[in-house]
């Protein structure tokens, strides 16, 4: 057994006990490699099948590509695809790439990092509990509808790992998450051994973590042996440029590299050329602790 | 920090544990430093940057350094830090900061290979040295190094050294504790028998920590172990035109093939193994430990989640009650009559606190035998633990993953702990008994599965018990009669017919229970074999007799439905009744409660 084979080993049990413990689960899906690879695990741990909704929080900005990417592999896997969007703020055009040019100082302008927090914390929020509207994908038609579904979901399962950033490290597999959607580091339970926290309060949700032991090179290392598609954006396509990471169009720079494939991205990562730049620094709107505080309301 | 690992190279996970202030910290990061592991010019900045500010330099700064590096995201591998050596990486996995968290130590801990122990040559063993040495040995982890650090504040002095040795292996010994593999007296600020050998300490001949961790080894395949997997559920995706009915689960020892002949513990039902399943995996005739894997049987049988796959002749454990050792991190203390969860491989019950054999407390110098009635937070115990229902499990010693635990308190976990010992219950006859009639029940030629299927739900034994004239024979009437009203193949079996026939030769006296008892459960074992809904009623068998009954019939579901219950009763029954309720709520109740557990249909 190779540590790709231990690590799926553990992700599929993690799986496999949220399936278990929580009758409104769902999987959070970014159409990112990490969320990808998740699904695929999903694969793995139900034989095939993915028996619990996809949620996507669809800000508007994702590249046009990812869009398309995610309603193919929905409709080919088969899977409950649902989609939460904050439409009132879109709407209203009150975000970051809507108001960049507006003078600094007014008061309608809309910061990168307040734009994240209406267009992914509150979508995300909100989707999740059931208080706003979902659209789900008719798998017959190809299209999206409003869904009857609006109960809240008690379990999510996310693509966090350990090695993204310093405050994950103090993750649990099996996190919860109180009311409010806050993350109480301190006060997190033990996990000892495989028993996760699985019980939990009225009102109160747990994250789910299958992901938490891989690095990315494993996740790329993983996508080569199984060969999972992943979007196009991750390679070069003749620019000198690809995306490390993905996010919104306006707020998402790609790196500069002319790996073509995944081979070659495993080369690079294994170089150590992008040793010290950190995976996520394409994304301009992480600030030193923007992320930590958006995770801990509950964007991721 | 330093750049990631490569997939494929050898890891071993560690973690530094010890009272605070003994010196983790400063071991950590002069291990860093003298393995090379740290980024270019790192411990330049952080000298210079205590000179700047007119600190005096410490090792541990340089962990502050690296986390704030963390916290922006700079490095790759960052939330593991590592070292390497020429043999293999070590990752770190709790960095000494959080310890304090006894909660965090522990989650750490137990994905542990091996561990280092720091106790401060000057101050000695304290509360957390004794403490984290216990959890250490309790959450399995077997390879253990103590350093005794700060030897240049004792002269480096062998008396010292040798004294804390002595101390710190008494007091493991005095609680069954592992010992650990090396003792070494360190200094950890001046690097001595970390990476580098002591010329100032050269009364001492054993390995540096460096050595002493390179000869530690991964944990062997559990393969060659007797068979293990704990069922994790048993899936079925017929909406997606999918019709495998597949036992999936991880098999946490030993290894299995196609065509091998399986059991499944509690229950003792057995079938053989169809085949092995997957997804985007090439086809395979075996599989072995460690694997998350999923089988389909040739015999369809029930089987549910918690019971243990295993070999018949090679069979876990069963019982209602094992000894355990375990610590508890629980605000409110761990009682005798409160009613717990147990979670232990994949199987959760209801378990109470039976007895303490003693409670030991990590504050006092020797492991002294507490006289308490309850396990109060961080307290360490000896115990013996009694589920309602037998579960299968492993002593520790046999099945890493089979024998150990934790408890539920409220929606949290509290307590953990691993199992020394099987204790004899009182069932034990009836459930070999049991065990030896299901190994060898010779089965027709209609499957349990094909035969649920047609009669549109599972069998189940529905037990009224309570004393004479409560009104148990009109509700067990009533109940039948709804059932089979609603299509199900319901069949009241009262006692007396069962004493004027099977019974007839028996004296109805006390002496004889036991046998009256047995008989009953075997003539509803038939029927439930039969595919019954089976509701009895009977003055004979009463609820104290209901954990023989189950013993007897561990293969399928036995409820119990007490009517005018007693006070001392309280707890046991699944269901309970005054005996005044119209029969209607007892029969909404039941059908609830048949619904909840999968027995019949929605
Ligand atoms: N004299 C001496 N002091 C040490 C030694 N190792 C650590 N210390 C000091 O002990 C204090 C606590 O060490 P630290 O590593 O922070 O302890 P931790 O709380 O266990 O991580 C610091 O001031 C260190 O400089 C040693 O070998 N000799």
């Amino acid at each position: 057994m190779d540590i790709l084979d231990q690590l799926e080993q553990q992700s599929v049990y993690i799986l496999r006990e949220g399936f278990r413990h929580f009758e409104r689960l769902c999987m959070l899906w970014s159409i990112g490699k990490d969320s990808t690879v998740l699904l695929w695990l999903a694969r793995k741990a139900f034989f095939g099948h993915v028996p619990f909704p996809l949620v996507h929080i669809d800000t508007s900005y994702k590249i046009p590509e990812m869009i398309t990417y995610r309603d193919q592999l929905a409709m080919e896997y088969k899977l409950t695809m649902i989609v939460g969007q904050n439409e009132a703020v879109l709407k209203s055009g009150k975000t970051f790439p809507n108001t960049q040019n507006l003078p600094e100082g007014d008061p309608n302008k809309v910061s990168r990092l307040e734009c994240c927090g209406l267009l992914k914390r509150e979508a995300l929020t909100n989707t999740l509990n059931g208080s706003w509207p979902r659209k789900r994908l008719n798998l017959k038609t190809g299209k999206y509808e409003l869904d009857a579904d609006k109960e809240p979901y008690h379990g999510v399962i996310v693509g966090a790992r350990a090695d993204e950033e310093g405050s994950r490290s103090k993750e649990r597999y099996f996190s919860p998450r109180d009311k409010n959607n806050l993350w109480d580091i301190g006060e997190q339970p033990p996990e000892f051994w495989n028993q996760f926290k699985t019980d939990f309060a009225p009102g109160t949700h747990v994250r789910i973590h299958p992901l938490l032991d891989w690095t990315e090179l494993h996740i790329w290392e993983y996508i080569k042996r199984e060969k999972i598609p992943t979007v196009s954006l991750y390679y070069d396509q003749g620019s000198g440029t690809r995306y490390r990471s993905l996010g919104c169009a306006p707020c998402q720079a790609p790196i500069q590299s002319t790996a073509k494939n995944v081979d070659e991205v495993i080369a690079e990562i294994k170089s150590g050329k992008l040793k010290n730049i950190a995976e996520r620094s394409g994304r301009l709107q992480d600030g030193k602790h923007g992320l930590e505080e958006l995770r801990r309301e509950g964007y991721m | 920090m330093p750049t990631a690992t490569k997939t494929g190279q050898e890891q071993m996970n560690i973690v530094i544990v010890g009272h605070v202030d003994h010196g983790k910290s400063t071991v950590v990061g002069r291990l860093f430093a003298d393995t090379g592991s740290l980024p270019e010019g790192k411990l330049d900045a952080v000298r210079k940057e205590c000179e700047r500010t007119g600190k005096p330099f410490e090792y541990a700064f340089l962990l502050d350094a690296l986390s704030d590096e963390q916290d922006q995201g700079i490095t790759i591998d960052t939330a593991r830090s590592f070292f390497k050596t020429k043999k293999r990486d070590y990752i770190i996995i709790d960095a000494p900061g959080h310890i304090e968290f006894l909660k965090n130590m522990i989650s750490g801990a137990a994905r542990a290979e091996a561990a280092v122990l720091v106790i401060d040559a000057k101050e000695g063993v304290r509360e957390n040295s004794r403490r984290h040495g216990y959890i250490l040995s309790m959450l399995g982890v077997r390879q253990i190094i103590v350093c005794v650090n700060k030897m240049d504040l004792v002269k480096r002095d062998e008396k010292v050294f040798k004294q804390i040795e002595k101390e710190f292996r008494d007091f493991l010994k005095e609680i069954d504790s592992a010992q650990p593999k090396e003792f070494i007296p360190v200094c950890a600020t001046l690097g001595e028998n970390l990476a580098a050998r002591s010329k100032e300490m050269s009364w001492y001949k054993g390995p540096t920590l460096l050595e002493a961790l390179d000869e530690f080894s991964k944990a062997p395949s559990k393969s060659d172990l007797p068979l293990r997997m704990p069922v994790q559920a048993v899936y079925k995706f017929v909406s997606q035109g999918d019709d495998r009915r597949i036992i999936a689960g991880r098999i946490e020892a030993g290894k299995a093939k196609v065509g091998d002949k399986v059991v499944f513990l509690p229950s003792n039902k057995t079938s053989t193994i169809k085949s092995i399943e997957g997804f985007n995996v090439a086809d395979r005739q075996e599989i072995g430990a460690g694997w998350s894997t999923g089988f389909t049987l040739s015999e369809e049988i029930y089987v549910t989640r918690g019971e243990i796959m295993a070999r018949p002749e090679e069979a876990p454990l069963v019982s209602t009650r094992f000894r355990a050792n375990m610590i508890w991190l629980g605000k409110k203390a761990f009682t005798e009559g409160r009613d717990y969860k147990l979670k232990i491989h994949t199987q959760s019950q209801p378990v109470r606190l039976h007895k303490i054999n003693k409670v030991i407390d990590a504050s006092e110098a020797k492991g002294d035998a507490l006289k308490k009635t309850d396990v109060g937070r961080h307290d360490v115990a000896d115990v013996i633990l009694e589920t309602r229902q037998p579960i299968a499990f492993d002593t520790i010693s046999l099945g890493e993953a089979t024998g150990r635990f934790v408890i539920v308190d409220g929606y949290d976990i509290a307590g953990g702990g691993i199992i020394t010992k099987v204790e004899t219950d009182e069932k034990e006859s009836l459930r070999a008994e049991a065990q030896a009639r299901n190994f060898n029940w010779i089965k027709g030629g209609v499957s349990q599965e094909a035969r649920s299927l047609k009669v549109g739900h599972a069998p189940a034994l529905i037990m009224f018990v309570g004393k004479e004239g409560v009104g148990k024979h009109k509700y067990a009437r009533a109940v039948e009669s709804s059932l089979f009203e609603s299509g199900k193949s319901a069949y009241m079996l009262d006692g007396t017919n069962v004493l004027l026939g099977v019974d007839a030769d028996l004296v109805w006296v006390g002496a004889t229970q036991a046998e009256l008892v047995r008989r009953f459960a075997e003539v509803a074992h038939i029927l439930l074999d039969a595919g019954h809904l089976v509701i009895s009623t009977t003055n004979a068998i009463g609820l104290a007799d209901f954990s023989s009954v189950q013993a007897l019939l561990p293969d399928f579901p036995v409820l119990a439905v007490e009517i005018n219950p007693s006070k001392s009763t309280v707890g046991t029954a699944d269901l309970r009744f005054t005996g005044k309720e119209p029969e209607s709520e007892l029969i909404q109740s039941i059908t609830d409660l048949l619904i909840k557990q999968n027995i019949i249909p929605k």
